[in-house]
């Protein structure tokens, strides 16, 4: 066991916090109440690299590895959760073209979507009735006669950054629904931004990461060339869970980000804030929360960085994903809780950022697959 | 970043896992009945250089690391905790504190028979009325020529009723504001070093424990640890590492619950089904592993960096206060996983959960852990 970071990965999270600090963290408040999409602060964080961290050099990446991404996460979501999960997002799908894709597919992307070309890339799995089981997904992709490409037709729920995006990784029903039935027959596909036929429904309006843009999604018989197909035919569910393990990574990361910046709040508060004589940091109430606070911090910064690791070094990190997602979204949760309770009347006005991280941290313990999703991966390799 | 072990550190925790599971776990259940304090399994534990892990060889020990120590202890607990503790006590809080506070003298004639476990140490903090606050310590030493005169008792001691040295810390300075302690070293036998019989506890009951009396005992100058008037520094410093060695104790005792309570549920049907098949124990299992494993990470964090020299006192009070805190809740879900067959004895999940409970309050509660803890986040 080595905890120390390489020089590139101090790099990139000492990049990544000052520009988060300097010029995300001011502005976080504003984006929020006014659920406004940063895309200014995204085309910033594009040319540090910050939009592909894990994408190869050759295809405009920054090429710095899964633990470097996780610390950057990090960094942008202590200064603004919204930020962050449209850079989770964006990260993710350049890292699934970059992987799966052919060379045209990667080549023609993955620089647009790491140069801020993009505003960000999508990644539409989710439908309203398809959400823990994607095997249920109703969305179809049906060969034309002619064999030479596809119509896509359905429709996708909660898609991060949809009405930003310049490229979607689409999942949709390929496969004959007797002989290949659930996830056996979802194939993956690239839909570009703009395509005819492709409508952005109405953005969500959100608990929090009010600056996050989530909307759903309408296929009406959009004609893809065969070339839009990401991977093999019928191998798309494979392609979701690769993903989703690396996203894991990202949300856990981004909770992290979220709880760390609420202890800290918290810790100044206690030191600030003089009840009964005394700055309530002196009282064991307070002491006993922030000591909790911090270990469940410091217990969840650890299971992400390991799952990272693991990822980077290419050894199976499904199982570690999953435990990094449920106890870090889960300790974030209760970390942001107890940050709006330390700050009393103060933590439940918009005065104070600990209102808005409960609110962000919230969709920690849902998205990328929810608390219940992730006990179930766990359980599983537990009694394999 | 590397979260993996080095060959050199997979070999010590193979050997440790083999010897545990082949020599310990067999007896286990019968130690713990019959109260037996493991005298064979010591000796064997001493042969394989367990009992003083990161000393160097050259005083004894087997000239490891922390890092070394965490996994064996975690392999000897998740095998028997009361094992655990003992080999735990002669590293950590004896061997420890000789190392790193003791003159020459003290490190050849005490240090290097005590880490080879030719001898057996022990530490004496805790007083009947002096507990988590140190500061309310009675017990004093009063200077005379040549020596210490030491008054006083200490209870709960570890390995007491076997030991051959103990190191006690005693008051020797009550002019200031606060008092002053040091810390001195004690041989079994010398005269007015006396102890009553050992204590009943409800786990960890193959390792004894006992209250250790002095009256007017006389220890030579040579027997300080550490300079006079600085025995709270020696005491803090251990008990740092004490920390470590317990978090791994307790990482063993919930592992040990946890891979009992995976079988049990692949092997237990009700409703047409292996329990395992539900989801309600599914999940149990689920926020059992992952809780294990983010208490391994934390325990392994402030191995490596005490290993690094570098300042772990929070990182050794989170690792032990969520250990301890995780191994206890493991515990009570594997129990609840063995329903009525978790209640008895015939099981030794049993056995765990009574062995768990001991990790919150020994080498710092973790109320205390709580307070070192928040004292570094508000003092930055």
């Amino acid at each position: 066991m080595n905890l120390t970071l390489t020089e590139t990965q101090t790099l990139v999270q000492k990049t990544a916090r000052e520009f988060a600090q300097k010029v995300i963290a001011p502005e976080a408040a504003r984006l929020d109440a006014e659920s406004r999409f940063p895309r200014e602060i995204l085309k910033g964080l594009a040319d540090l690299g910050l939009m592909a961290v894990n994408v190869p050099e050759d295809l405009g990446g920054s090429g710095a590895g899964a633990l470097s991404y996780a610390l950057a996460m990090e960094e942008v979501a202590a200064a603004c959760a919204s930020t962050a999960v449209t850079m989770a997002v964006t990260n993710m799908v350049g890292e699934i073209i970059a992987h799966f894709g052919t060379p045209a597919q990667r080549e023609f992307h993955c620089p647009r979507l790491a140069d801020g070309t993009y505003a960000a890339g999508s990644f539409a799995l989710s439908e309203a009735g398809a959400g823990s089981d994607p095997g249920g997904m109703s969305t179809t992709a049906t060969l034309l006669e002619s064999g030479e490409g596809y119509v896509l037709r359905g429709d996708k729920q909660w898609i991060t950054s949809g009405a930003h995006a310049g490229v979607f990784i689409v999942w949709a029903r390929t496969g004959n629904r007797e002989t290949h039935a659930g996830t056996r027959g979802i194939s993956c596909f690239l839909l570009d931004g703009g395509t005819p036929g492709l409508t952005i429904g109405k953005a969500e309006d959100k608990l929090g990461l009010r600056a996050s843009n989530t909307v759903p999604l309408v296929f009406d018989d959009i004609q893809l060339p065969k070339t839009a197909l990401l991977g093999e035919l019928n191998g798309g569910f494979k392609i979701a869970m690769m993903a989703l393990d690396g996203g894991r990574v990202g949300i856990s990361a981004q909770a992290v980000g979220i709880a760390r910046a609420a202890l800290a709040e918290s810790v100044q508060y206690a030191r600030d804030r003089k009840q009964f004589g005394k700055a309530i940091g002196e009282f064991q109430g307070i002491q006993w929360k922030l000591a909790d606070m911090s270990t469940k911090l410091e217990a969840s910064r650890l299971l992400c960085h390991r799952a990272a690791a693991l990822k980077e070094a290419k050894k199976p990190f499904s199982r570690e994903a999953s435990m990094a997602k449920v106890f870090a979204s889960e300790a974030a949760v209760e970390i942001c809780n107890e940050a709006v309770q330390i700050h009393g009347g103060y933590g439940y006005t918009r005065d104070f950022a600990a209102e808005r991280h409960l609110r962000d941290v919230r969709a920690s313990t849902i998205y990328e697959g929810t608390s219940e999703i992730q006990r179930i991966v766990i359980a599983r390799s537990q009694l394999a | 970043m590397d979260f993996e072990l080095t060959d050199d550190h997979r070999m010590v925790r193979d050997t440790a896992r083999d010897f545990a599971r082949r020599e310990i776990a067999p007896r286990a259940a019968e130690l713990d009945k019959s109260e037996t304090w493991p005298s064979g399994i010591v000796k064997q534990m001493a042969e394989l250089g367990f009992l003083g892990m990161a000393i160097p060889t050259e005083f004894g020990g087997a000239g490891l690391d922390t890092f070394a120590y965490a996994l064996v202890m975690e392999e000897i607990s998740a095998a028997c905790a009361s094992c655990g503790v003992i080999m735990s006590v002669n590293n950590s809080l004896f061997c420890d504190p000789v190392y790193k506070f003791g003159t020459d003298a003290q490190k050849q004639e005490v240090l290097t028979p005590t880490a080879s476990g030719i001898t057996l140490g022990c530490f004496g903090l805790t007083e009947p009325m002096s507990g988590s606050d140190a500061q309310t310590m009675v017990t004093g030493a009063t200077k005379v020529p040549g020596g210490w005169l030491l008054n006083g008792a200490k209870n709960w001691i570890t390995n007491g009723p076997h030991a051959d040295h103990i190191i006690v810390f005693a008051i020797t300075d009550r002019s200031g504001s606060k008092v002053k302690h040091t810390a001195f070293l004690v041989q079994k036998g010398a005269a007015g070093f006396t102890q009553n019989a050992r204590d009943h506890k409800l786990g960890i009951r193959a390792a004894h424990s006992c209250t250790v009396f002095f009256q007017d005992c006389f220890v030579a100058d040579t027997a300080v640890v550490g300079n006079v008037g600085e025995g709270f520094k020696v005491a803090m410093a251990t008990l740092d590492g004490g920390r470590i060695g317990i978090a791994c104790q307790a990482l063993g005792i919930a592992r040990a619950a946890l891979e009992a309570a995976t079988a049990y549920a692949k092997e237990r049907k009700s409703f047409g089904k292996p329990i395992a098949e539900h989801q309600a124990i599914q999940f149990m299992l689920a926020d059992m592993a992952t809780q294990l494993d983010a208490a391994r990470l934390l325990t392994w964090r402030a191995a490596w960096m005490k290993d690094a020299h570098m300042r772990h006192s929070t990182e050794s009070a989170q690792a032990k206060l969520y250990a301890s805190e995780a191994c206890t809740r493991i515990a009570h879900k594997a129990l609840q996983i063995f329903g009525g067959y978790g209640y008895s004895t015939e099981y030794p999940v049993e056995r765990h959960y009574r062995d768990a409970r001991i990790t919150e309050i020994y080498e710092g509660t973790s109320e205390i852990q709580r307070i070192v803890i928040a004292a570094s986040l508000l003092r930055a």
